[in-house]
């Protein structure tokens, strides 16, 4: 099947593909949460050690995975949109942005919730828990700068030096952290110490990170799409559809 | 070029000097807040000098770098230097220098005094001061990438400590690492070769990425 | 199947609170983003309709399943 990649690399006929797309991925997104959810409520069985609080890894790996990843990927949309100059890329990366920061919260919020009844407080200044905290910093970053630039082209070519920057301080961030918090040991206790898991435990994570995955697919080609038809007004294609009623 | 430059915004801070001195006041300022806000406890502020006088002093070199870039971008001599045949990265790096030398010396000098308030043993001062002199040119220099980025924009200011505080972390980290390790009895070589390290590698890449930034930023 | 009935499912073990607290902001955060997104489009969809001031009124409403 020999598909024409160029054809998808203009926002017109990535807006209709994206459009298709949507459905598929929100449908296998859905259907991997119920299936996710039931195996971690219904077949996983109780941790000897944490009880049922270890429920919590089905919703905090997922995140905390898909909050960094997510970051990767933000930069290389936008790497790849300031070296060959393609709006669309650029695009991609605004539109995950906003995910990935979603993600990042939920990494904190539910790893905070996980470490109350563990080691008894809100927050430890845990290296993983520290790093993740400086992601959402970088993605706020990133974020304010494109929304303070009002010429979109400067906003992507910004937004992207930002983001390859935060990129590579990524590794040396958390090495740092990972040092700073050897150093001070007796503040804190690994995070995901993982128990011994029972296979249905890894089975539920495993889905429940594929859920994420394709509800992020299906979220950011759902954001691409209102950002192309923000940035694309004036183009012909856009009144076309408009005429017709298809937007 | 590159000395010119220097040469130049030394000059032009020279004529601004209260502008050097209210980067230097903020940052005693800013030091001198913290026993007031947590007790005149000797102990307790001898453990907490390193981090207090780090963070401080990357407040102090962040507050300045709106004037980065921007007098010379209102002026526009800035757009004379884009259009002009010499390297814009050699350009953005004699800048960094310059604004380090304005605003990062002063902080070096000052820190010794702050440590005595806060009781530092002396080569835990003399560790603070070393550690102070390989790091704040790696302020100046990531600095010059934000300040780049948010050259004419409204709430540029804010905007900077947003984008710029994340990136200090590791030279914040390893700066006041290095003295406490040093008030641990611990050797603190290692802590002081990283900061060296991080200064090489944003002498290398930050002027590079900040010309990109200015480029994009003067389009 | 761990639970007997509702109340044990919602008591979890003595960690209702945690683990529900994560799942409820959980979702509220994907619901929100959800509904973000849709709003943004609607209202852009609207302002569209205004300025080209075709024959879009109300199929300018139109899911995005329908667009080609």
């Amino acid at each position: 099947m020999a598909i024409n990649w160029y054809k998808y690399a203009s926002p017109a006929s990535f807006y209709s593909l994206a459009g298709r797309m949507i459905p598929f991925f929100a449908i296998l997104a859905f259907g991997l949460l119920v299936a996710g959810l039931y195996i971690g409520f219904f077949v996983a069985p109780t941790d000897f050690q944490q009880g049922e609080a270890y429920r919590i890894i089905f919703i905090h790996v997922p995140a905390a995975w898909m909050s960094m990843f997510l970051y990767v990927v933000m930069a290389l949309w936008a790497g790849i949109g300031l070296a060959f100059n393609t709006r669309l890329s650029s695009m991609m990366a605004t539109a995950i942005a906003p995910t990935g920061a979603m993600f990042t919260f939920v990494a904190l919020w539910t790893g905070s919730l996980w470490g109350k009844p563990m080691w008894g407080t809100w927050w430890v200044w845990d290296a993983r828990l520290t790093s993740e905290l400086i992601l959402l910093f970088l993605y706020i970053g990133f974020m304010s700068l494109q929304a303070a630039i009002d010429d979109p082209r400067r906003a992507d070519k910004a937004g992207a030096i930002i983001a390859l920057v935060g990129v590579i301080n990524i590794p040396i961030i958390y090495f740092s952290v990972q040092w700073w918090n050897t150093l001070h040991q007796g503040a804190s206790v690994s995070v995901t110490q993982a128990p011994t898991m029972a296979s249905t435990m890894l089975t539920g994570m495993m889905v429940m990170v594929f859920a994420a995955w394709m509800y992020a697919i299906a979220v950011i080609l759902k954001r691409v799409r209102v950002i192309i038809l923000e940035r694309e007004r004036h183009t012909a294609w856009v009144s076309e559809l408009n005429e017709r009623g298809a937007l | 070029m590159f000395f010119w430059i220097v040469q130049r915004d030394l000059l032009l801070a020279m004529r601004r000097r209260s502008d050097v001195l209210t980067t230097l006041f903020f940052f005693v300022i800013v030091v001198s807040l913290f026993p007031l806000s947590v007790g005149p406890e000797m102990n307790m502020l001898r453990m907490m000098a390193p981090g207090v006088v780090w963070v401080a002093a990357l407040l102090a070199s962040m507050l300045s770098l709106g004037r980065l870039f921007s007098n010379d971008y209102l002026d526009g001599t800035l757009e004379q230097m884009l259009l002009s045949s010499q390297s814009l990265s050699i350009l953005v790096l004699g800048k960094a220098l310059a604004h380090w030398l304005v605003t990062g010396v002063p902080l070096v000098l000052m820190a010794p005094v702050l440590g005595i308030q806060y009781d530092l043993p002396v080569d835990a001062l003399f560790v603070l001061t070393t550690s102070l002199l390989l790091g704040t040119p790696v302020l100046s220099l990531i600095g010059a990438i934000g300040a780049a980025l948010t050259l004419g924009l409204r709430g540029g200011g804010v905007l900077v400590s947003l984008l710029v505080l994340p990136l200090y972390i590791p030279v914040l980290i390893f700066g006041a690492g290095s003295v406490e390790a040093d008030m641990a009895g611990l050797d603190y070589d290692a802590h002081l070769s990283l900061l060296g390290a991080f200064l090489l590698v944003s002498i290398v890449f930050a002027p590079w990425a900040a010309a990109s930034s200015l480029r994009v930023s003067m389009e | 199947m761990d639970w007997s009935n509702w109340s044990e499912f919602l008591a979890m073990g003595g960690y209702g609170i945690y683990v529900w607290g994560s799942y409820l902001v959980t979702f509220a955060c994907v619901i929100g983003e959800i509904l973000l997104i849709f709003k943004r489009r609607r209202t852009l969809v609207k302002r569209y309709g205004q300025i080209f001031d075709a024959n879009g009124e109300d199929t300018s409403y139109q899911d995005d399943k329908t667009a080609v």
